[in-house]
């Protein structure tokens, strides 16, 4: 009955819930009239003002390009999770990680402020964390997730850091202003750190080389979630970043050289991996690491042609890689595997699917008159016009593209013709939910690649001008003429299909090589967290050894150490000339603190000490009574006879001392030396402060008012119970607990040895 | 004498802290009773010295007609005496329970809450090389 309550009410909670990113495609699409003229809109609210930090939102055709993304694929997603999970008893709950992670995203790219854009930063990481690990009782599954988690956020940190550096170089917080700066922070001393440090925020986000190995792991998420986030949205959060910072951090050759290498080094290095993988979402995840790669080296230019296919070539993946992802999710959805080998044969039982995967496939693969085409097209023009890095900006095109059209025929062929192979379950077209979202982004790779006027004007080539931060005419199309991109586009094409058609050999090869290497990214990834763990071990158990004295050893001679650094460092050590006014009878009272002092240290006797003790105390009294404090002698007197007494009393039930209570020769040298420095530091203290004038406002004060006020002449006993009575009624409460928390002790103890004492006899068989 | 009394803060306070040191219990039972002298004497020294006349207004006065010792260090004295004296109290009982239960007023061997590892057996052996040869137990 509950399985039933949950398929007859979760579609209508899954259509209620798309209902959001539906409004917010909506919101940004009616801006894209105002941004297609060429307009910036900026909305902005006041947030920590006196901090510099604002709600700032800026909508221009690069985050607009962004937004409609977002805010589209995910109406599709939605909808195609609703069926996907339903019946999932925590399909609420994915709602919300779902939602709070595209209204994060959708923050991210439209924020005009560093610290908000941070914030949503953050935001997309944590969410995507939760997101990954929805399957939170596999343990694989929350593995991967932490993993995700902690290389963003360590990647975020640093960026942090960068953005604030940046910040203080360009006094501003406000994005639009620092990039209104231009190119002046190239000058700045701090440039090859905020560079640095944000590219590192990028990188690891964008999952590039060498931190690539989480987007793979990440495919432990629904497939729902791995074609939202692993596609179109999350993993281009570092590519966006790195378009919105060109105009200001871009254009030096570091720049450059640090997006193209790293860049080419991914698109080339995941595109390999991506042919040995034989579960189809993790060859798509590979996929996805090699687009990532190649925007990454498109965007280290400065040239006009590679932004703008750097925009082109955002929107083609969106399209076909949200489709494909989507189509192997409906394949494992109907017939229980994804094993590139385990299916075979779909096209007369999911026909639909069939047809997405293809249009999808052929626009992955680059073939007119696909979007992908001329996203292909435009890529090499860009290339070429790279200058110095070129050579390496095309070879790495054509070599991930050739790989791309042998995985993206294999990911869309292989499934769906052949002979039917046997599954898990029954094939069947999965419901329409999940086969209209990636129809019609299928079919958008194709209408965008037939009538590109579309999309060029209003969206990509707007986008293309925020990167480049300059005018624009450029335009795309299908057909550019016989040139040098065309020829690198036919020799592509010839060695992707001629991978296609040796392709299980090419798989061989691949895994041949692959598993020989012995250290990968996730292996990296293990031993830090290993490492990371043993460190803390080590340090625990050298920090917090269990030993009483090594604790009060190290704060000791922190202290000693510390104080006293500060002391010479801030020249404050005071040395008087005379010792002032001593009178006689105080030498023997003063050599009686001392020699009292010295025998309680030395003696071997424990009645001695106890008496050496009394001897302090009552010195200190007489020096109280000389010095005009009779009511503190007094007291000192009371409360040293009552310690000495209680002393004694527990000390006879305690063992006596038996030779060195320190460790070793060289461990009492060491305690000595701590306690000298503490004991110096002290002093020297003291001496400081008695060299100064006396602050005596307070003094003063309490003089002033006793009697008018209080009506008291005895000033101690006024400020005792009168000005600060609060402050002795909290220590007599702290004397009455000590009482206490004594009697309970004592009782406790009794009643355990009572108890202990009676089961022994019940053990003995004595009643 | 503001400067002697000083010097003589700073012998109690190493010969506390020496004895706060050791493993023995008792030891550093009575270091605690000989920092709390010693602090309270830091107090007294530092609200500097008057000798003599103690903080009283006389009769038919509304403020001191004479030079009066500070009262303020003496009002805090009295309260940090009384509250030292809770303290070493109960922790006087508290080391008399510990003994009661583990048989020893050797603070090494006292491990119930932090047990011993064998990792730290590792670090123990470390620490001892730095000290030297240990001697036999209290």
């Amino acid at each position: 009955m509950a399985g039933l309550d949950h398929d007859a009410r979760m579609p209508l909670l899954a259509w209620l819930v798309t209902l959001l990113p539906l409004a917010f495609l909506i919101l940004f699409a009616t801006y894209i009239p105002a941004v297609s003229a060429g307009e910036t809109i900026r909305i902005v609210y006041p947030w920590a003002p006196s901090i510099g930090v604002s709600l700032s939102f800026v909508i221009d055709g690069l985050s607009l390009l962004f937004a409609l993304l977002i805010s589209g694929i995910g109406v599709i997603i939605f909808l195609y999770s609703g069926s996907y999970l339903a019946g999932h008893p925590q399909i609420g709950r994915f709602y919300l990680y779902l939602a709070s992670f595209m209204v994060s995203m959708l923050g991210l790219v439209v924020a005009d402020n560093l610290i908000t854009m941070f914030v949503f930063w953050e935001l997309t990481s944590i969410t995507s964390y939760f997101l990954i690990g929805f399957n939170n009782e596999d343990q694989t599954a929350r593995r991967n997730a932490l993993q995700a988690l902690l290389v963003t956020v360590a990647g975020g940190l640093a960026m942090l850091a960068g953005l604030v550096l940046w910040a203080q170089a360009g006094d501003s917080y406000e994005l639009s202003v620092l990039l209104a700066q231009g190119h002046a922070i190239h000058a700045d001393p701090l440039y090859g750190w905020i560079l640095a440090l944000v590219l590192i925020g990028a990188f690891t986000k964008s999952a590039q080389f060498p931190f690539h190995f989480w987007l793979p792991n990440a495919m432990a998420a629904p497939t729902p979630v791995s074609a939202y986030l692993h596609s179109a949205t999350m993993v281009k959060g570092g590519v966006y970043l790195l378009a919105r910072m060109h105009p200001g951090l871009g254009g030096t050759e570091a720049w450059m050289w640090s997006l193209i290498l790293v860049g080419a080094i991914t698109a080339v290095l995941s595109s390999v991996i991506a042919v040995r993988q034989t579960d189809l979402k993790l060859k798509l995840a590979y996929t996805t690491v090699m687009a990532l790669g190649t925007l990454t080296m498109f965007l280290g230019a400065d040239t006009e042609v590679a932004l703008a296919a750097a925009m082109t070539f955002i929107l083609v993946h969106s399209l076909y890689k949200a489709t494909l992802f989507l189509v192997v999710g409906m394949i494992d959805h109907e017939t229980g595997t994804r094993q590139i080998d385990a299916v075979g044969g779909l096209r007369r039982a999911m026909p639909i699917a069939a047809a997405a995967a293809l249009l999808a496939a052929f626009s992955m693969a680059g073939f007119p008159p696909f979007f992908g085409f001329i996203g292909k097209e435009m890529m090499y023009e860009g290339a070429l016009a790279i200058g110095p890095a070129a050579p390496i900006v095309v070879v790495a095109a054509v070599a991930a593209n050739a790989l791309m059209i042998g995985v993206a025929l294999a990911v869309a062929l292989r499934p769906f013709f052949g002979p039917l192979k046997p599954t898990p379950r029954k094939p069947h077209e999965a419901p329409w939910m999940m086969w209209s979202g990636p129809i019609v982004l299928a079919a958008g790779g194709l209408l965008f690649g037939l009538f590109p006027g579309l999309v060029d004007g209003t969206l990509v080539i707007r986008a293309a001008e925020a990167v480049s931060a300059a005018p624009s005419d450029l335009y795309l199309s299908l057909w550019h003429g016989f040139n040098l991109p065309l020829l690198l586009s036919v020799i592509t094409t010839a060695l992707g299909l001629m991978l296609y058609w040796r392709y299980d050999a090419a798989m061989r090869t691949v895994d041949g090589v692959f598993t020989r290497i012995p250290m990968t990214g996730d292996r990296g990834y293990d031993a830090t967290m290993a490492g990371v763990v043993h460190v803390a071990d080590i340090q625990t158990e050298i920090l917090q050894s269990g030993i009483m004295r090594r604790y009060l050893l190290t704060v000791m001679a922190a202290f000693a150490i510390l104080v006293g650094y500060t002391l010479i460092a801030k020249d404050a050590l005071a040395l008087p000339d005379t010792l002032g006014t001593v009178p006689t009878y105080m030498w023997p009272i003063v050599g009686l603190i001392v020699a009292a002092t010295a025998v309680t240290v030395f003696t071997q006797s424990r009645l001695a000490a106890i008496c050496a003790l009394g001897t302090v105390g009552t010195a200190i009294a007489l020096v109280f009574m000389i010095f005009g404090a009779p009511d503190v002698a007094m007291t000192q007197l009371m409360v040293e006879i009552l310690v000495v007494v209680i002393v004694a009393i527990i000390l006879l039930r305690l063992p006596g001392f038996h030779g060195s209570a320190h460790a070793g020769r060289i461990g009492r040298i060491r305690d000595a030396v701590v306690a000298i420095a503490t004991g110096a530091v002290v002093t020297a203290i003291m001496l400081a402060m008695v060299s100064m004038p006396l602050d005596r406002r307070l003094t003063d004060y309490f003089e002033a008012h006793s009697v008018p006020e209080a009506h008291g002449r005895n000033i101690v006993n006024v400020i005792l119970v009168d000005f600060r009575a609060l402050d002795t009624f909290g220590e007599i409460a702290v004397v009455g607990i000590a009482g206490f928390a004594c009697y309970a002790l004592i009782r406790l103890r009794r009643r355990q040895t009572w108890d202990a004492e009676a089961g022994r006899r019940v053990a003995d068989g004595k009643p | 004498m503001e400067v002697v009394l000083s010097v003589v803060v700073g012998i109690m306070v190493t010969a506390s802290i020496y004895l706060m040191l050791g493993r023995n219990l008792v030891k550093f039972l009575f270091g605690l009773i000989l920092l709390s002298n010693a602090a309270n004497l830091a107090i007294f020294t530092s609200g500097r010295l008057t000798w003599g006349s103690p903080p009283l207004i006389p009769e038919g006065a509304l403020v001191p007609i004479t030079d009066i010792a500070n009262a303020l260090p003496q009002a805090l004295i009295l309260t940090a005496i009384v509250i030292s004296f809770g303290l070493l109290a109960f922790a006087l009982v508290l080391a008399y329970c510990a003994y009661q239960e583990l048989g020893t007023v050797d603070t090494d061997e006292m491990r119930i809450a932090e047990p011993e590892t064998e990792f730290a057996k590792k670090a123990s052996r470390a620490w001892r090389a730095l000290s030297g040869p240990r001697d036999r137990a209290p």
